[in-house]
């Protein structure tokens, strides 16, 4: 069993920080082993068959970003300082304990900063292709989850059967499952669930200790909302303005963009971040000859801004607006964040299109736009 | 039954009161440290006109809008300069309201607001550089406007606020007369509104706000978007008066 160390500044922290440190230490001294990843790229069923805990190390808050800003530059994307800057300062539990990280090479502002977070804690990165169309395309990818593969059982000195990711399969498309009937949820007029309900829901179950736990948090969601709805419940007004809330990750702008769209006479239906449908309705063959394939090839029919040419991100999110009914879409582009404000201009020339009213929405995790967001969002609602 | 609107900005207060369908009062007070008080300030002022909740009914709008206890429903300022414009234009076209902490395009077909830009956390282009200048400049909105009339063409390129202050400063230190600053100031926030009006094009514009009795802002606006910039004195309440509309749809 091994003996963890708290970092230096511990005593400073918060309770809740504390007992998250605590939480964290214990299941390590117990055996337990976490690998920070980033991205919904990331294949996670590896982990799972390698017996570790894949646990999501994104960065959703404005407190480290001073401190990160001691290293890199101000004009970065909030989620890539925030990210470092957790780990720069030992705040978060997870960066702190976990093993090493997995990184893509998706943007380059995370690329590059994937180096100098190396110097913190040993980050490993995969090289995703530029675009998933070149007939070699998923062959690179491939080659990348091999060569993780090997990584995970070097390090871990364990053998990644086929048998075992299978299994790791099949568990993992019952958690997808489960989500989709999350986001079902929200699919009914009216939705079963508060925007930030889904959002926060989304944001805890990256937080568990394997994909067990998870499903068993996102299962009870479910089955609650489904029991809460049957018997009459209505915990969002009929009249609420449907929004679909497509573009970077929302996660660290539950309060600034989700609190107000709900404040202000709306409700996100259909999230169309990295968390939502877009990325999870995928499903792994189970059955496939090559199982390796078939996880490698699902992962890179992700449509992430990152990709070029990229339109079946817009396509998806015009079935979006159809499936889930929706009045308006917003897109939230954290400031910096190159790829979706440039793809930004498409997803607006679609929305005109289908003759959906539309607005892009720049921000950061800093409180200093509150009340300017707050004005967009509610013009925008009061204009549907 | 009276319908009030109450715009409160970030720098001046604007009210006002319609009966039948007619703008039958307006009112201007500085906005200064407190909405509420002013808020209050207002309420008593038109109870004293024998205005008050038991013949009213109050909307109110602009970033202080949630500061109106008595506001009988609370709308934001897009919404209802799109409604005030309609009422004092009665046509197609984009709403250019220039504030004192934000500057906006709306873009208006058949009285409906079918898009709307706003500046971002930047006072560029906005009321609030014009105030910052004309204290530096000792002048009030109406001489800067006068002077640039006579000035020659300079440009002043920072774009932010603190560091066009500083350009303003460095000009006066080398005596450049204050006609060419006021010309070149009164540009920077012309080029600045109009870059962001570019994204709600139309071939007609109704200038709202604080600056729409100056001619000068007018005339060049017309210049730099090739197009009728329209505005009438009444332009200045389009806020409050599209809220008091809204009032009657309560």
């Amino acid at each position: 069993m091994p003996n963890l160390e708290l970092p230096k500044s511990f005593d400073e922290f918060v309770d809740a920080r504390k007992a998250g440190f605590i939480h964290v230490k214990d299941y390590v001294e117990n055996g337990g082993h976490l690998v920070g990843i980033f991205c919904s790229y990331t294949p996670l069923e590896l982990f799972d068959a390698a017996g570790v805990c894949a646990i999501g190390l994104c960065g959703t808050s404005n407190e480290p970003i001073a401190d990160a800003e001691k290293v890199l530059p101000k004009n970065l994307c909030p989620l890539i300082k925030a990210s470092y800057g957790f780990a720069y300062t030992d705040k978060c539990p997870y960066t702190y304990f976990c093993d090493f990280i997995v990184g893509e090479t998706t943007c380059d502002g995370k690329k590059k900063m994937f180096e100098l977070l190396n110097d913190i804690k040993e980050t490993y990165v995969m090289q995703l292709p530029q675009g998933q169309k070149r007939a070699y395309a998923k062959d690179i990818w491939y080659e990348e989850v091999k060569l993780l593969k090997e990584k995970l059982e070097e390090k871990y000195g364990v053998e990644i059967t086929d048998e075992k990711l299978r299994e790791a399969a099949g568990k993992r498309n019952a958690l997808r499952r489960t989500q989709l009937e999350l986001y079902a949820l929200q699919g009914m007029n009216p939705p079963a669930l508060k925007s930030t309900e889904v959002m926060s829901t989304l944001a805890q179950g990256l937080f568990h200790f394997g994909v067990d736990a998870q499903h068993a948090t996102y299962r009870a969601r479910v089955d609650a909302a489904k029991a809460a709805y049957e018997a009459g419940e209505r915990p969002v007004s009929e009249k609420a303005k449907r929004i679909l809330l497509t573009g970077c990750p929302s996660t660290g702008v539950i309060q600034k963009v989700g609190v107000t769209i709900e404040n202000n006479g709306g409700v996100i239906v259909c999230l169309d971040d990295c968390g939502g449908e877009r990325t999870t309705k995928m499903m792994v063959d189970e059955d496939a000859d090559d199982i390796l394939r078939a996880i490698s090839d699902r992962y890179l029919e992700i449509h992430c801004s990152v990709m070029t040419t990229n339109e079946g991100r817009i396509e998806n999110t015009k079935e979006m607006c159809k499936k889930y009914n929706v009045d308006g879409v917003v897109e939230l582009v954290l400031q910096a964040c190159h790829t979706f404000n440039v793809e930004a201009t498409r997803m607006q020339e679609m929305c005109d299109e289908e003759g959906i009213p539309y607005m892009k929405l720049e921000t950061d995790y800093s409180t200093t736009d509150s009340g300017q967001i707050e004005t967009r969002l509610a013009a925008f609602l009061e204009m549907l | 039954m009276y319908q009030v609107g109450i715009d409160i900005g970030s720098s001046a207060a604007k009210v006002a009161v319609i009966k039948d369908d007619e703008v039958a009062k307006t009112m201007l007070l500085d906005t200064g440290f407190s909405s509420r008080k002013v808020a209050d300030k207002i309420y008593e002022s038109l109870a004293s006109e024998g205005i008050t909740k038991d013949n009213a009914k109050y909307v109110a709008t602009g970033y202080g809008r949630v500061s109106v206890p008595y506001a009988d429903n609370v709308v934001t300022e897009i919404t209802c300069h799109g409604k005030g414009a309609d009422y004092l234009f009665k046509e197609n076209g984009t709403v250019i309201d220039i504030g004192g902490q934000d500057t906006k395009g709306i873009s208006l077909k058949r009285g409906r607001v079918m898009k709307f830009i706003m500046n971002d956390k930047c006072s560029a282009g906005t009321g609030k550089f014009l105030e910052v200048m004309t204290g530096r400049l000792g002048l009030t909105l109406e001489e800067l406007s006068d002077l640039a009339r006579e000035g020659n063409e300079i440009s002043i390129s920072s774009m932010c606020t603190v560091f066009a202050e500083s350009e303003v400063i460095s000009l006066i230190g080398k005596g450049t007369p204050r006609a060419d600053i006021a010309f070149g100031v009164i540009e920077s926030v012309i080029n600045k509104v109009v870059a962001l009006i570019a994204q709600v094009p139309a071939d007609k514009y109704f200038l709202t706000g604080g600056l729409c009795e100056d001619d000068y802002v007018r005339e060049r606006l017309e210049l730099a978007l090739n197009a009728p910039v329209k505005s009438t004195p009444l332009a200045r309440y389009a806020g409050a008066i599209g809220a008091a509309i809204l009032a009657a749809e309560e």
